[in-house]
C-alpha cells in the first residue's frame, strides 16, 4: 500500500523586493525536503521560525504549487490539474481558532459549506445531518448547530474548525500548531480528541508544531527543519533519544521540562537564525553550531544515513 | 471517544447579542444616539410628507407672498414659517424637500456602494496589472475637485436630479473602492479564507460569501458618512442650477431660488439652510457612532 | 523586609455589559533577589495585578487594595509624579511582544538613552557609555553599531534584549517580566531566560515572571504563585509545587503536561474557565474539579496555612500520592 503523502525532494522559492530599479531576489522558503506519512500515522515537522514549516503546509494543502521535487497523495502525483479532485484528501487545521472561522457564519453553515462546494448532489437535509453528526464526534452540542463562532471558547472552536476539516473525509489532516494558542487544560483535550479522531478514522496527521513536548507526546514520525532545509528526519524515539544533528541535539535541550530537579545544562546556542535573504553558503547552522569547522562553513552537507538520516559531516553518535 | 464526548464543551457563556453589544456601545456615543433620532425623524418626515405638509409644495399664494414666520410681525398662523417670493408655504416645501434630500442620499449611496464593492472586491482578487489599473483609474478621480468634477459631468449629461445623482454617485465611488480594497486584503490573508480555499472554494464564492460579509462594517460606516455629503453635494449643485429644478422642492434649489431676497426675507434662505445642516450634522454624528460601534481598528479612545 | 507587598488586591472594569472583575483578592509578596513565578492561564488576572501595580491600567479599571507597597511606599496614595520617579526606575516591567514595546520612528540607542536621560543625571558621554555597558551587560554583539539601528532591523530576541537592557538601564530593585519569551522560539527563549535568571543573580533584583509556560517555571522561578480566575489558588516553592501541589487545580495542571503522561490520553480538566458572566457562587474551580461537593459550589472556600501552599481550597490535596490519584 502506498503511502498517504509522499513529498520528494520538495521546494519552492519566493521572488521578494524587485522595485523599479532592484532586482529581485530569491527567498529559498523550502528546499528538498522529502518525507512520507502513513495512514493512522503522524508525522511531526518541527523547527522555529522561519523554518519553513507554513510553506510546506502551504503546498499540502494545495495552495501553492512547489517549484521543485514532487507530491504525491496516496500513490497520485500531484499537479495542479488535478488539485480539485485531491483536494478533498487534504484538508488543514490552523494555529489560530480565532482567525480560522468565517465570523459571519454559523458553525452549521461552517460545517456544510465544504460539503456545497464539492458534494453538490447531497440534499441539504443530508449536509445537515452530516453536519450534526460531526459534531458529535468532535464533542460539540446539538444546539451550537445555530451558534456563531464568537460564542465560542478557544478550545471549542478549535473543535469546529477540527469538524470542518473531516467534513470531506480526508485522508490527511495537516494540523498547522493546532494546540499552541490554547490554555494548558484546553489543550490537553484537544490533543485526546485528535488522537482518538486519528485511531477512529484512520487519519494521516502531518503535525506542525514549536513545542517539543506536545510533538514527543502525539508523533509517530518527526522531521526537524532548519532555514527550510530537513536536518533530521527519523522514528520519534531515535530523534528524542539519540538526536544525530546538533540542532536537534540544541532544540531538545533548549525545551523546558517542567520539572524542577532536573535543572540541567543547556546547550547555548550562540547567535540567531540567519534571514532567509542571507543564507550561508554551507550548512545554514554553521554560523550557530559549536562543532562547525571549515568544511561547514563552505559545503552544504545532504541528507544521509538510513534509518534516521541527518544532514551534517559531523553527526552525534 | 466516550470520554471526548462526555468531556462536551459543556459551558457556552451566555454573551449578550451581537445585537446589544453593537447598540451598548453605539449609545455610549451620547452625540450618536442624538444624530439617531433626528435622522429617524427626518426619514418619517420624509415618507409622511404629503399627510404633515399643510399645502402642496408648489401651491402659490399670490395674495401672501414673502410673508414672515409666525412669530415675526405680519406673520400669521397660516403660514407658519412663512412664505416665499411667490407665495408658496416654506414649511410645505422644506417638508417635501426632506423627500429629495432622502432619496437622493439613498440613490447615491446605493448607486456608489455597490459599483465601489464590485470594483473593490475585483482589484483586492484580481491580478496585479488589474487591480493597478483600477486603482490608477480611482486615484485618477480622486484627484479632481470632487465638487468640481460633477459639475463637469452633470454639464456633460444636462442638468436634472437624477443626473446629479448619477454624478454625485461617480465621484463618491472611489472612496468605497479604497475602503473595500483595503479590507479585502487583510481578510484575504486570513486562516479563514485559505480554510475554504482549501475546501475547493472558487474565486467568486471567495469574493461575495467568504470575505464581503466581513468587510462590511466599515463600508456601512462610509456609507453612513456618505449619505450626508451625498446630500450636501445635491443641494450645493442645486444651488449652482446644476440638479434639481425649479419648482422642485429640493433644499440647495430653495437656497437658489432665493438668493435674491436674503436682505429682505431672512427666512427664505436661513430656513433651507438650517434644514441642510440639521440632516448632515445629525448624520456625521450617527456615522461617528456607527463607526465607533462597528470598526473597532478605527476607533480613537 | 519584603520589597512588594499586596494584600487583597482587586481589579474590575467596566464593560459595556456590566462590571467585570479580573483580579479578585491577590495576596503577593516578593522579597530582594527572589524569583517569584505567577502562573496562569488566559484570564486568570496574571499580567492584569502588575499592571495594576506599576499603574498601568485604563481608567475604565478600579483598583482596590488593603495594602499595596513597594519598598515601603504605599502605591495607591502616592501621587502620579511619585509613582514616575518609581516606575521604570526601581520598579521596571517587560512586556511580551519586544517588537510593539519599541517605538518604531526612532534608533533602539535613542530610546534607551531618552530613559536614562529621564531618570538619571548622566551626562550625554556617559548615557551614551551606559547604553554600551548596557547592551553588553545584555549579550548584544557589536553594541556601538546596534545602538543606531532601528527595531524593524533586528530580530524578535535582539529586540527582547534592548528591552531588558532598558528596563535594568536604572539598576531596577523589581523587574517584572510578563510572558517574556513566549512570542520568542525555543532556541531563543533559552538564551533570554539565562540572560534574565543571571542578571537577576549579579544585581541582586526582585524578579516577577509572568508566564503560563510550566517548564519555564520548573527551570526558573524560586517560588510559584498559581492563578485561576482572578484569585490566587496557591503558593509555594518551586520544589513543592511540582512535588505536591495542594490546589487540585494546580494539580490537575500538571498531569495534564503532555510530557507527565503516562498512555496516549491526556488527563483533562473538563470545561472552561469561568467568564464574566458564569462566575459560580462557591468556589471558582468547582465545576471543573473532580473533588468537588456541595460545600465547594455553596461556600467559598478559605485561604489554607503556608503549610498547605496558602491554597484557596475546602480539601487540600496533602500527599503526592492523593495528587497522583
Amino acid at each position: 500500500m502506498s503511502p498517504v503523502l509522499e513529498a520528494n525532494e520538495l521546494g519552492r522559492d519566493y521572488e521578494v523586493g524587485g522595485g523599479l530599479f532592484s532586482k529581485p531576489g530569491v527567498v529559498r522558503a523550502v528546499a528538498g525536503t522529502s518525507f512520507t506519512v502513513e495512514a493512522g500515522k503522524t508525522l511531526a515537522v518541527v523547527g522555529e521560525s522561519g523554518c519553513g514549516k507554513s510553506t510546506l503546509a502551504r503546498m499540502i494543502t494545495m495552495i501553492e504549487a512547489p517549484s521543485a521535487g514532487s507530491l504525491r497523495i496516496d500513490g497520485t502525483e500531484v499537479t495542479p490539474e488535478r488539485w480539485p479532485e485531491l483536494r478533498t484528501d487534504v484538508q488543514i487545521v490552523f494555529q489560530d481558532p480565532y482567525g480560522s472561522l468565517n465570523l459571519r457564519q454559523k458553525v452549521g453553515q461552517i460545517l456544510e459549506e465544504p460539503l456545497k462546494i464539492n458534494r453538490k448532489e447531497l440534499s441539504p437535509a443530508d449536509r445537515q445531518a452530516k453536519a450534526r453528526e460531526m459534531m458529535r464526534l468532535v464533542g460539540l452540542r446539538e444546539e451550537h448547530y445555530d451558534r456563531y463562532p464568537h460564542m465560542f471558547s478557544g478550545g471549542q472552536r478549535q473543535r469546529i474548525a477540527v469538524a470542518r476539516a473531516l467534513m470531506l473525509e480526508p485522508k490527511l489532516l495537516v494540523l498547522d500548531e493546532p494546540v499552541s494558542a490554547l490554555d494548558l487544560s484546553i489543550q490537553s483535550q484537544i490533543l485526546n480528541l485528535l488522537n482518538d479522531l486519528q485511531e477512529r478514522l484512520n487519519l494521516a496527521y502531518l503535525f506542525i508544531s514549536h513545542d517539543l513536548s506536545v510533538v514527543h507526546h502525539v508523533a509517530d514520525d518527526i522531521l526537524v527543519m532548519y532555514l527550510g532545509r530537513p536536518v533530521e528526519y527519523g522514528s520519534r524515539d531515535a530523534v528524542f533519544n539519540s538526536p544525530r544533528h546538533p540542532y536537534t541535539k540544541a532544540l531538545i535541550s533548549a525545551t523546558p521540562t517542567a520539572d524542577p530537579t532536573k535543572r540541567r545544562q543547556r546547550i547555548k546556542l550562540q547567535g540567531e537564525l540567519p534571514s532567509p535573504l542571507a543564507v550561508p553558503p554551507g550548512c545554514a547552522f554553521a554560523p550557530r553550531c559549536w562543532k562547525a569547522q571549515d568544511k561547514c562553513r563552505a559545503e552544504r552537507p545532504q541528507m544521509t544515513g538510513e534509518a534516521q538520516p541527518a544532514a551534517c559531516f559531523f553527526p552525534e553518535s | 471517544m466516550t470520554d471526548t464526548t462526555s468531556e462536551l464543551a459543556s459551558t457556552t457563556t451566555a454573551r449578550p447579542g451581537r445585537f446589544r453589544e453593537f447598540w451598548s456601545s453605539f449609545s455610549e456615543n451620547r452625540g450618536a444616539v442624538i444624530g439617531f433620532y433626528v435622522f429617524i425623524a427626518f426619514l418619517l418626515v420624509a415618507i409622511f410628507a404629503p399627510l404633515l405638509a399643510p399645502y402642496d409644495p408648489t401651491q402659490q399664494f399670490r395674495e401672501a407672498t414673502l410673508q414672515p414666520p409666525v412669530w415675526q410681525d405680519g406673520g400669521t398662523w397660516q403660514f407658519i414659517l412663512g412664505t416665499d417670493a411667490v407665495g408658496r408655504d416654506m414649511l410645505s416645501r422644506l417638508i417635501h424637500g426632506a423627500r429629495y434630500s432622502f432619496f437622493v442620499g439613498i440613490v447615491v449611496v446605493v448607486l456608489a456602494a455597490t459599483g465601489g464593492i464590485i470594483l473593490g472586491l475585483v482589484a483586492g482578487f484580481a491580478p496585479k496589472w488589474l487591480d493597478t489599473l483600477i486603482m490608477r483609474l480611482m486615484d485618477i478621480v480622486l484627484a479632481f475637485p470632487s465638487l468640481l468634477l460633477a459639475l463637469v459631468l452633470v454639464a456633460i449629461l444636462g442638468p436634472s436630479l437624477l443626473n446629479a445623482m448619477i454624478a454625485i454617485a461617480i465621484v463618491l465611488q472611489p472612496h468605497y473602492v479604497r475602503l473595500t480594497r483595503a479590507s479585502v486584503m487583510s481578510e484575504r490573508s486570513k486562516d479563514y479564507v485559505i480554510a475554504s480555499r482549501v475546501a475547493g472554494a472558487g474565486r467568486l464564492r471567495q469574493m461575495f460569501i467568504t470575505v464581503l460579509p466581513n468587510c462590511l462594517a466599515p463600508i456601512i460606516v462610509q456609507a453612513a458618512l456618505s449619505f450626508s455629503s451625498a446630500i450636501l453635494d445635491a443641494a450645493a449643485l442645486g444651488f449652482l442650477g446644476m440638479g434639481a429644478q425649479p419648482p422642485t422642492p429640493e433644499w440647495g434649489t430653495m437656497l437658489a431660488d432665493a438668493r435674491e431676497f436674503v436682505l429682505r426675507a431672512w427666512w427664505v434662505v436661513t430656513l433651507p439652510g438650517i434644514a441642510i445642516l440639521i440632516t448632515v450634522l445629525a448624520i456625521n454624528l450617527m456615522g461617528d457612532g456607527l463607526r465607533d460601534a462597528l470598526d473597532p481598528k478605527l476607533k480613537r479612545s | 523586609m519584603s520589597l512588594l507587598t499586596i494584600r487583597n488586591l482587586s481589579v474590575s472594569f467596566a464593560t459595556s455589559s456590566g462590571q467585570f472583575r479580573a483580579v479578585d483578592g491577590v495576596d503577593v509578596d516578593v522579597n530582594p533577589g527572589e524569583i517569584l513565578a505567577i502562573v496562569g492561564e488566559s484570564g486568570s488576572g496574571k499580567s492584569v495585578s502588575m499592571l495594576a501595580t506599576m499603574g498601568l491600567l485604563p481608567w475604565t479599571a478600579t483598583i482596590t487594595a488593603d495594602q499595596m507597597s513597594f519598598d515601603g511606599r504605599d502605591l495607591r496614595t502616592i501621587s502620579a509624579k511619585e509613582r514616575r520617579k518609581i516606575v521604570g526606575n526601581e520598579l521596571a516591567m517587560i512586556f511580551q511582544e519586544p517588537m510593539s514595546s519599541l517605538n518604531p520612528c526612532f534608533t533602539v540607542g535613542f530610546q534607551i538613552r531618552e530613559a536614562l536621560r529621564k531618570h538619571t543625571s548622566l551626562s550625554a558621554r556617559e548615557r551614551h557609555a551606559r547604553c554600551v555597558e548596557l547592551f553588553e551587560m545584555v549579550g548584544i554583539p557589536d553594541p556601538e553599531k546596534r545602538l543606531k539601528t532601528f527595531p524593524h532591523q533586528m530580530s524578535g530576541g535582539m529586540n527582547q534584549r534592548v528591552m531588558i537592557a532598558m528596563a535594568i538601564a536604572c539598576k531596577p530593585r523589581l523587574l517584572i517580566a510578563d510572558e517574556p519569551t513566549t512570542a520568542l522560539d525555543v532556541t531563543i527563549q533559552a538564551q533570554i531566560l539565562d540572560l534574565l535568571t543571571g542578571l537577576q543573580r549579579e544585581t541582586g533584583m526582585g524578579l516577577i515572571l509572568i508566564t503560563h509556560d510550566m517548564g519555564v517555571v520548573a527551570e526558573t522561578a524560586e517560588r510559584v504563585s498559581v492563578q485561576y480566575a482572578g484569585q490566587k489558588v496557591e503558593d509555594q516553592t518551586v520544589q513543592g509545587l511540582f512535588e505536591t501541589p495542594h490546589h487540585p487545580y494546580t494539580s490537575a495542571l500538571l498531569s495534564a503536561l503532555p510530557e507527565r503522561a503516562t498512555e496516549k490520553h491526556l488527563p483533562t480538566i473538563p470545561g472552561v474557565v469561568p467568564g464574566q458572566h458564569d462566575r459560580p457562587a462557591g468556589c471558582l474551580f468547582s465545576p471543573r474539579c473532580k473533588f468537588a461537593d456541595d460545600t465547594c459550589r455553596q461556600t467559598p472556600p478559605p485561604v489554607q496555612s503556608a503549610a498547605l501552599g496558602h491554597a484557596r481550597c475546602h480539601y487540600p490535596l496533602t500527599t503526592p500520592e492523593e495528587v497522583s490519584a
